[in-house]
């Protein structure tokens, strides 16, 4: 949730260049001629991923589908006719994830603006806000490594071969003559050699 | 091979034996190893579960896109089109629906180059094209006016235009008329002209008409001067004809005269002055022309132009010169009006056309089109304006199937190479498809009817026959073990992005998804899809291709059913599994008009082969359509529709299903939800048939909400197929819950009448949501809760023995969602091994709605971040898998939610027994991860519903989202734990295979050896 801390140092100082130079444009809620008042509002994409094309897919939706407004080129939207009343902005965007903001339009004090992204209760003193995060939505491919080949049934399985393929010999070599000599009568008595009985001495004298 | 290190509740089941495990060991083992050792596995078991929490069980990679889903975007029915061709390059139609969809067309294969949804209550009421570059649109009864980019449809500019009142609206964008180098767009709207700029937007100036309730007709500029005029009507009996200075916005003229004979709403303008109205009775039509300040009337019945007329008349709007056309019936007359205001019958045709407005081709030449459609023909005449005996193409087109009538007409020319005019003419049929026709013959076709689904329903695929095997052996072993190197590469990473393709294409192939029969894992379906131009489709789940589409007969505008609409798809005729050669049917719903009291309508449709089967018109309404549990011998489902009087019908009206349904009498009862009235009532059946099929109903229960303090805004039941698997939830502790799980659970949502409006209209003292669950069979209320400080809109799904909903907290300003859990208390005491023992238990009671079992219930809300369209559970063949909430956000994707996240048994600090069950530590608000979306980066513009269908196999649920767009796509609630993934990557298994054989060969080689060198020592 700490939006703030994720901003960019370019985007911050995007940001520090807009307040300064935005103080004309009336970003805010103005009284329209008749009953309703109009929002004003600016959404901030971040302009190195959010190429134009991904801008013109942007909507702007207020209480919920009430009313759906679309971004200028540069970023402004507003919404005429709104009655007085706290209303709810959502932005449905690809690739961001957008907190909703609450607005108060007040029928008291015509132009004040009073708006908070309601995921962490931020406040906005202008209505100009920039998505929390980006969204991916798959999963990314991690780029192969041995480990992970290694770590697949198979790979454990290859291990376990090369295991008793090399280190059963050293083990073997290291046993004590006389058992070696037992394990072998034993093999010849039986006669046909076979894999596991080549085994069997191994394993016992593992244990032991 | 890479697996995610995500778990998921499955498995989490397979950990909790595990545990059980450790604590076997611990009698075994040492004792203070074993603990310490226990430890570390809980610790160790405890990360796993922790991580399985942060990692979705749904994740795609970006390769998979396109493998088990498909998107498929459309638009609707165009209302408006308009075309840009003049510059070289890309050609393209500019198109409005009726789904508020704007877009650009490609004119050669009629793909979307971009489109807009505008939101609901957004209609677009014009379109045109400004200054060669951008797309004008008016919309919401001409409040706003916007400006989107011609090539890129990036909105460039927005105006919003006020005016005292609601009116009709009209947008005209000169060609020529500048004012200060500025282009201008005038727009009628709310009882006000305005003029704006073109290139930004600005209002240069803006006139009130002072008039009140001026319904514009026409807006008209005057042949290459700058001087407009409006001309439309006030009520039904006055003219008025404004002429604006379209330069400054002063009103030059204002003339005003009594029609005499009323207005019918209908007008056609004939030329610059002169105006076609029907009367009020459409048997007269008055000819008004306004010149110079006078405004003459001159009236000519209907009668005088055809001989044999009866009933009424229609004039449609045509603007074509000095002619407008007459539709009476069947009939189509072309009335030329003479200088002198003397109307003459040029043209009669004996069938409906569509007529296109005039489109000039040369400086002093203007052509327009007519069209009509027989059965699967389209014939096309392009006429000149003045010339009506000379026709510039006279052709007809055949079509692949029957589309219905011709709706509308949308001409085009393009100069040929022999420097003669050519056509192209874009026409909107009946089905609302969208054709282009050009040179005799259909260039391109959408069908766009799918933009307006009603109901969905799957329908099994037939059986693979034995001996005629459709899956051949295509590939030699050498080309299957290359397309397995192929996949190997893939998933070391070492493939190029030929190679990716390669493997793409092979995948593909290889799943055989697209084929026309049954698969192993019932993934392949057909969706049976009603919309609302009353055809209907059966899309293939595979690839999302339409097998069959028709437009149903019983739903088209005739003299008995002037406007049928679809209301619902029920599965009729489900063959079982050995009958082969028979094909199964659904039956379609629908009634004569939008009210609840038309007559009804039946169709049955075989969805292999789309035939209609038959159809009936019903002398009843239908209100409520309840399919019955039971068959009749020839497998025919029985339906019971209830009228609007209250009567049951029984369908099919055969003496045997009666038979079969006449038992059963006393077991059927419904329940009705009169939201206006703020009732709910239960019925049952009376056992006297009033006739053989009929039946009379009693009401056996009611509930009346208080209409001063409650409102009903949602109600929601149980899916009727839903299969639930265990009646018992085990939790930590070896304790056992027993769920309330009935069919007849019903939940109901009521709010303050003053807070049922939009979000910001109320405030948090006065508002409230009040939410029931009701017992439909006995009308006992179960549960009754109430959020205050809450409001609308609310959206509920209910499975098993909980309901979700979710509604709009007002206090916290914030969307929330809620979750009920019922629980059985009656059956609590089961638990007691004695009595299970003593046989004292009451397991083998049945679950019935007369019996009052005490219930508990459990409950907890969080946030949600989004707005809600809609809400779906996932459902499994046997309903094992674990659930995951399928959640419509505003943004029109879909969101799946592990429903362990709404569990009302979650704690801050959950006990160690409690994580190792798999309850998520309690957070205030659901999460949303963007790896869960399950429409992936795609969007499912103005999705209206989502549905869930089991496969055949447990783990896995298919889902159909449906809205403009259609999304279609598998989905594992949690993952697929009962078959391998189709990544799995079968050439490393055999190279594993293939090194262990070798190695046990070298090994006994070598072991040979040295016993032999042993034996010579």
């Amino acid at each position: 949730m700490s939006s703030i801390a994720r901003l960019r140092p370019a985007l911050l100082l995007l940001l520090l260049q807009f307040c300064l130079s935005v103080l004309s444009p009336a970003l805010a809620i103005s009284t329209g001629s008749v009953d309703g008042h109009t929002i004003n509002g600016r959404i901030k994409i971040p302009v190195a991923i959010g190429a134009l094309g991904k801008i013109s897919n942007v909507k702007v939706i207020l209480n919920g589908g009430q009313n759906v407004t679309f971004l200028r080129p540069d970023g402004y939207f507003s919404f005429h006719n709104v009655p007085a009343g706290t209303h709810l902005i959502e932005v449905s965007a690809t690739g961001y994830f957008f907190s909703p903001v609450r607005v108060d339009v007040s029928a008291r004090f015509p132009g004040k603006v009073q708006a908070a992204l309601t995921e962490n209760r931020r406040g906005l003193t202008e209505l100009v806000w920039e998505p929390l995060r980006e969204e991916y939505y798959y999963e990314i491919r991690e780029p192969f490594s041995i480990m992970s080949l290694v770590k697949s049934p198979m790979g454990l399985m290859i291990g376990f071969m090369l295991v008793v393929v090399f280190l059963m010999p050293k083990l073997m070599e290291n046993m004590d003559p006389e058992e070696m000599q037992r394990a072998q009568e034993e093999m010849r008595s039986q006669g046909v050699p076979s894999l596991a009985n080549f085994l069997q001495p191994a394993a016992t004298a593992r244990s032991g | 091979m890479h697996k995610n290190p995500s778990s998921s509740p499955s498995r989490s089941v397979y950990l909790v034996t595990l545990i059980d495990e450790t604590r076997r060991e611990k009698k075994t083992l040492g004792k203070d190893f074993s603990s310490a050792m226990a430890t570390m596995l809980r610790v160790f078991l405890l990360l796993l579960s922790l991580l399985s929490l942060t990692a979705p069980a749904f994740s795609l990679y970006e390769d998979q896109v396109g493998l088990a889903d498909w998107h498929q975007k459309y638009i609707g029915k165009v209302k408006d089109a308009v075309f840009h061709t003049q510059k070289t390059g890309r050609k393209r139609v500019v198109v409005s629906t009726e789904e508020n969809v704007i877009a650009s067309l490609d004119l050669r294969h009629g793909e979307i180059f971009w489109r807009h949804v505008l939101g609901p209550n957004d209609a677009i009421d014009g379109i045109d094209i400004a200054m060669g570059k951008y797309v004008i649109t008016l919309s919401s009864e001409g409040s706003i006016l916007r400006a989107w980019n011609l090539p890129d449809g990036q909105m460039v500019w927005e105006s919003f235009l006020q005016g005292p009142y609601s009116s009709k609206s009209s947008l005209l964008v000169p060609a020529s008329l500048r004012v200060d180098k500025d282009n201008v767009i005038l727009a009628f709207g709310k009882g006000c002209i305005h003029a704006i700029s073109a290139i930004h937007g600005d209002t240069l100036w803006k006139k009130d008409l002072e008039a009140d309730s001026f319904e514009i007709q026409y807006m008209i500029q005057a042949s290459d001067s700058d001087v407009i005029h409006l001309v439309g009507f006030v009520g039904s009996s006055q003219f008025d004809s404004y002429t604006i200075d379209a330069k400054s916005g002063e009103l030059i003229k204002h003339d005003s005269a009594a029609i005499p004979g009323g207005y019918s709403g209908q007008a056609a303008l004939v030329s610059s002055n002169t105006l076609v109205v029907m009367d009020s009775a459409g048997s007269t039509v008055t000819t008004i022309s306004f010149h110079d300040g006078k405004v003459t009337f001159n009236q000519t019945p209907v009668s005088t132009l055809i001989e044999d007329f009866v009933g009424k008349a229609i004039i449609s709007a045509s603007k074509l010169e000095g002619l407008f056309s007459v539709k009476t019936g069947t009939l189509t007359l072309f009335v030329r009006v003479t200088v002198e205001g003397k109307l003459e019958v040029v043209n009669k045709v004996d069938y409906a056309t569509a007529v296109s407005d005039l489109l000039a081709i040369s400086e002093d030449r203007q052509a327009f089109a007519f069209v009509h459609s027989r059965s699967t023909d389209i014939d096309l005449t392009v006429k000149l304006g003045a010339d009506w005996n000379h026709d510039l193409l006279k052709e007809s087109v055949k079509m692949d199937q029957e589309r219905g009538s011709v709706k509308k007409v949308f001409i085009n020319n393009y100069i040929r190479t022999d420097r003669s005019h050519g056509f192209r003419a874009l026409i909107v049929m009946e089905d609302h498809s969208l054709l282009l026709v050009q040179q005799g013959a259909i260039v391109w076709s959408r069908e766009d009817a799918l933009a307006s689904v009603i109901d969905v329903k799957t329908s099994e695929l037939p059986v693979e026959k034995k001996g005629v095997s459709v899956a051949k052996v295509e590939e030699t072993l050498f080309e299957w073990l290359q397309g397995h190197v192929l996949k190997l590469k893939g998933t070391l990473m070492l493939a190029s992005p030929d190679d990716m393709a390669a493997i793409q294409a092979l995948r593909l192939k290889a799943s055989g998804k697209s084929k026309m029969t049954r698969d192993h894992n019932g993934f392949r379906k057909l969706l049976i899809v009603l919309t609302k131009a009353g055809k209907i489709f059966a899309l293939h789940t595979g690839d999302g291709r339409i097998i069959w589409s028709r437009l149903l007969n019983s739903l088209r505008q005739s003299a008995t059913c002037e406007a049928p609409t679809g209301l619902n798809l029920f599965p009729w005729h489900v063959p079982h599994h050995h009958a082969l050669d028979e094909n199964p049917s659904v039956l379609v719903v629908s009634r004569c008009g939008p009210s609840d009291d038309a007559l009804g309508l039946l169709s049955f449709v075989d969805t292999y082969t789309g035939k209609e089967l038959s159809s009936a018109s019903l002398d009843h309404s239908v209100v409520q359509v309840i399919p019955l549990p039971f068959m009749d011998s020839t497998e025919q489902r029985l339906h019971l529709l209830i009228d609007a009087s209250g009567q049951a019908h029984l369908y099919p009206k055969t003496s045997d299903a009666l038979s079969i349904f006449r038992p059963e009498l006393s077991n059927v009862y419904w329940y009705s939800v009169e939201a206006e009235t703020g009732i709910i009532k239960g019925y049952a059946l009376k056992e006297k048939a009033s006739d053989n099929y009929s039946f009379d109903t009693r009401s056996i229960w009611s509930i009346v909400f208080p209409s001063e303090s409650e409102k009903i805004i949602k109600s929601s039941a149980r899916k009727s197929n839903e299969v639930v698997h265990t009646q018992a939830k085990v939790i930590a502790d070896q304790d056992a819950m027993f769920k309330y799980i009935s069919k007849n659970l019903l939940f109901v949502a009521t709010v303050a009448p003053k807070a049922s409006g939009d979000i910001g209209s109320s405030t948090p003292e006065e508002s409230w949501l009040i939410v029931y669950l009701i017992d439909t069979i006995t009308g006992r209320i179960l549960q009754r809760m109430t959020h205050h400080g809450a409001q609308g809109p609310v959206e509920a799904v209910v499975s098993e023995n909980w309901v979700i909903y979710h509604y709009f907290n007002l206090r916290a300003h914030r969307y929330e969602m809620s979750v009920i859990e019922i629980y059985d208390q009656s059956r609590a005491d089961n638990k007691d091994v004695w009595k299970l023992i003593l046989g004292k238990h009451n397991l083998t009671s049945p679950v019935s709605s007369y019996s009052r079992p005490e219930v508990m219930t459990r409950s907890q809300s969080y946030f949600f971040t989004h707005s809600v369209k809609s809400i779906a559970v996932t459902s499994t063949a046997k309903g094992i898998t674990s659930k995951q909430l399928l959640i419509g956000t505003v943004g029109d994707q879909v969101l799946a939610l592990d429903k362990r996240f709404l569990d009302p048994r979650r704690s801050v600090n959950p006990t160690q027994a409690e994580k190792e069950e798999g309850i998520i530590p309690l957070a205030d608000s659901l999460p949303i991860i963007p790896q869960s979306y399950v429409t992936h980066a795609l969007k499912v513009e103005g999705l209206r519903g989502i549905e869930t269908v089991p496969a055949k196999l447990e783990s896995t649920t298919l889902i159909f989202a449906y809205g403009v767009d259609l999304f279609f796509t598998r989905f594992a609630p949690s993952r697929t734990y009962d078959s391998l993934t189709e990544d799995f990557s079968y050439a490393l298994l055999l190279l594993t295979i293939v090194a262990l054989v070798a190695a046990i060969f070298i090994t006994w080689i070598l072991s040979e050896k040295k016993e032999l060198r042993d034996k010579w020592r």
